[in-house]
């Protein structure tokens, strides 16, 4: 009865969902749903912005439901739960306890399911690497295994490294057992740095990302000439004093989807400008609550209605560290002649940790992540920023994608194959099939 | 710390609240019929701040084990602040209007053992004269619908008998509050052509019943918009609402 959507509302292709409720259903409702003419996928809390959560059947099997801790041990600060359960979940009973997720992207209402099958990355890549890489085990439920299987380094590991960043594809994470790290506070020291060029982004990155927990960017991708590039670099740490407690949050929401994006040119320059302009000169020093730090677009629930009924696109990439540079100029470059982009364009140094993951997307580089509003000509714009991405070696997050070309991503990943062995047979994404078949 | 109650443990709403009161380091005794359910419900409140967790399996329709139950919650939290009733079932309307055995036992699940239970319990808590006692009735009950009237003549039952209970224990200092929730969310309700704009999550109906809880409220509908549309239903006319396929 409910229906899902991807977090760009695009494809707009609405996932009918079956749900579970209990860990001991899982099996029978992989069964029931599944068929190998029409197979499902599981969904989570529908995060992922384009085709990578969409079943090929259009019918996923709802994990929300399986939201239970299973054991907090809080001296050890280790925890599992059902696949289903939030990072948001976590942090409230963590965060008092004095522990923190290890790492986290850029919005907390991931489950852990899907911060396993998408291997998030978070603000501290260049120091602790990918979600995975803390993962100790999971359960996984397969269409051909009579019993759940435990998978870790140890056991089942071929399964254990396919599934992280496996794209929900090698069978369902039932629960997660997974490390916390210690924290004394839940605030956050941040410094920005404003930059006036790219080359200023490398230099300040290549100072700052070695000494501080947290460091991305936020760059301007409307400006051009001689302020192409420019923007704030912020950097971050937890605060070694202080009380743990949470602050209540008021949290505001976009009640409906908006009939046309509020997202244009315009308002998009507009907001650009002012948020450089605010920033002021040199270094700048705060201490602010982890919430406003990591997850600045959660404190307004809903915030992809604002991009109207045609939903948008996220394009996030990262080009390695030889052409990081060079490519990363000419992808700003080609964005700002198109005169779209977003509010949040994010730029981020990666370091070279490696996931345990097989198909894991950050490398030791530079990523840029940012939103378009959907429109006649993004299409055009976003095969131009393929060109450049592909030419410099880099690749595109799964997570984030409704367009990369098949063979551009069987490029990128080679790995592919190792993963579609070890598929579960009653598995497949709209984005899978697209990239593996076309 | 509040020592609570819970019969029903393992269903959705009751499981929401229950991870609300957890929070706020709260004693449970969680009643309900299956074992590995209830230990996974028991193992989440604990890992969510829960002092401490008991659980008991029981079939509410087995009238006589309910004083056991009792006396066994009794032992270990020794008083109750909370108790919440939560235990129920969605029936087959078409089955129940087959076999009048199959409409004796939803109406018992629904009805029967909830009068039965609060019976012993509200003799137990007038003893005490402290303590809430929440019962989670249905919009069901305040119109027999052709549709659904075997649950919603069950849950009306629970609704007079509760509104005749609250009356008596209010003399004594124990409260009762009637919770009404529309269409919810739940694993009850899944398969149902529920109309999307009227159906409330389980977090959203459980918010609606701790806050009447700390309130001290007689009765609340949850989400609160169903009172104005349950005054509308109540209000259509006989010769035309026997003609509604509601």
């Amino acid at each position: 009865m409910s229906k899902r959507l991807s977090w760009g509302r695009y494809p707009a292709t609405p996932q009918s969902a079956r749900l579970v409720a209990w860990r001991d259903q899982v099996a029978s409702v992989l069964g029931e749903t599944g068929s190998t003419s029409a197979r499902t996928l599981p969904f989570g809390n529908g995060r992922s912005y384009g085709d990578s959560c969409y079943a090929e059947s259009n019918r996923v099997i709802a994990m929300d439901g399986l939201n239970r801790f299973i054991e907090a041990d809080w001296v050890g600060g280790r925890i599992k739960a059902e696949a289903g359960v939030l990072l948001a979940d976590v942090l409230a009973i963590s965060v008092p306890h004095g522990w923190f997720v290890p790492v986290t992207p850029g919005t907390k209402y991931v489950t852990l399911g899907g911060a396993i099958a998408n291997d998030v990355h978070g603000k501290n890549h260049h120091v602790r690497g990918t979600f995975g890489r803390h993962v100790l085990s999971f359960g996984l439920s397969r269409s051909d295994s009579a019993s759940e299987l435990v998978c870790s380094p140890t056991q089942n590991s071929a399964l254990y490294a396919a599934s992280i960043g496996g794209l929900g594809l090698t069978g369902i994470i039932t629960w997660v057992e997974f490390q916390l790290m210690p924290i004394v506070s839940p605030a956050i020291d941040v410094t920005s740095y404003k930059f006036g060029s790219l080359a200023e982004f490398f230099t300040l990155s290549a100072e700052l990302d070695p000494v501080h927990e947290y460091g991305v960017a936020w760059v301007d991708c409307l400006a051009t000439g001689e302020a192409a590039g420019r923007g704030i670099y912020m950097v971050g740490d937890h605060a070694r004093i202080g009380e743990l407690e949470i602050k209540p949050s008021r949290k505001r929401s976009v009640p409906f989807v908006l009939p046309v994006s509020a997202v244009n040119n315009v308002t998009l320059r507009a907001f650009n400008s002012a948020y450089y302009a605010k920033q002021k000169a040199g270094k700048q020093q705060s201490r602010t609550d982890f919430e406003p730090f990591f997850y600045p677009l959660d404190g307004i629930l809903h915030w992809n209605r604002i991009y109207g009924r045609r939903g948008f696109q996220q394009f996030q990439c990262v080009i390695p560290d030889h052409n990081a540079e060079p490519a990363t100029r000419a992808l700003l470059e080609a964005i700002a002649r198109s005169g779209t982009g977003s509010f949040l364009a994010v730029l981020k140094r990666c370091g070279n940790i490696a996931s345990p993951g097989l198909m894991s997307f950050p490398m030791s580089g530079t990523s840029l992540a940012l939103d378009f509003p959907n429109n006649a000509r993004l299409d055009r714009l976003l095969r131009d920023l393929d060109v450049i991405v592909n030419e410099a070696g880099g690749r595109l997050y799964p997570a984030k994608d409704a367009h990369m070309r098949g063979e551009d991503f069987r490029r990128a990943y080679p790995q592919w194959h190792e993963v579609e062995a070890l598929r579960d047979p009653l598995l497949c994404s709209q984005f899978w099939k697209r990239v593996t078949q076309s | 710390m509040k020592k609570i109650l819970i019969i029903g443990a393992t269903s959705a709403i009751a499981h929401a609240c229950a991870r609300n009161w957890a929070g706020e380091k709260a004693a449970f005794f969680l009643v309900g019929r299956n074992t590995e359910k209830l230990t996974q419900a028991a193992d989440d409140l604990r890992a969510r701040g829960a002092v401490s967790v008991d659980m008991h399996a029981l079939d509410m329709n087995d009238f006589y084990a309910h004083g056991a139950m009792l006396d066994a919650c009794y032992r270990t939290l020794t008083h109750i602040d909370v108790a919440l009733i939560a235990h129920g079932t969605l029936p087959d309307q078409r089955q129940c209007e087959q076999t009048a055995a199959h409409a004796l036992k939803e109406f018992s699940s629904n009805g029967l053992s909830v009068i039965a239970v609060l019976t012993d319990l509200a003799n137990r808590m007038e003893k005490d004269r402290h303590g809430t006692i929440a019962v989670i009735s249905s919009v069901a009950g305040e119109r027999g619908r052709p549709t659904n009237y075997l649950y919603g003549s069950a849950k009306a039952a629970v609704t007079s008998f509760c509104e005749g209970l609250r009356a008596r224990m209010f003399k004594v200092g124990v409260h009762v509050l009637t919770i009404k929730p529309g269409f919810v969310d739940t694993p009850m309700t899944q398969g149902l052509p529920l109309p999307g704009p009227l159906v409330a999550s389980a977090e959203k109906v459980a918010a609606i019943i701790c806050k009447a809880v700390e309130r001290k409220s007689d009765s609340v509908y949850a989400p609160h918009f169903w009172a104005l549309i349950m005054l509308a239903i109540r209000n259509v006319p006989t010769v035309l609402f026997k003609r509604l396929n509601l």
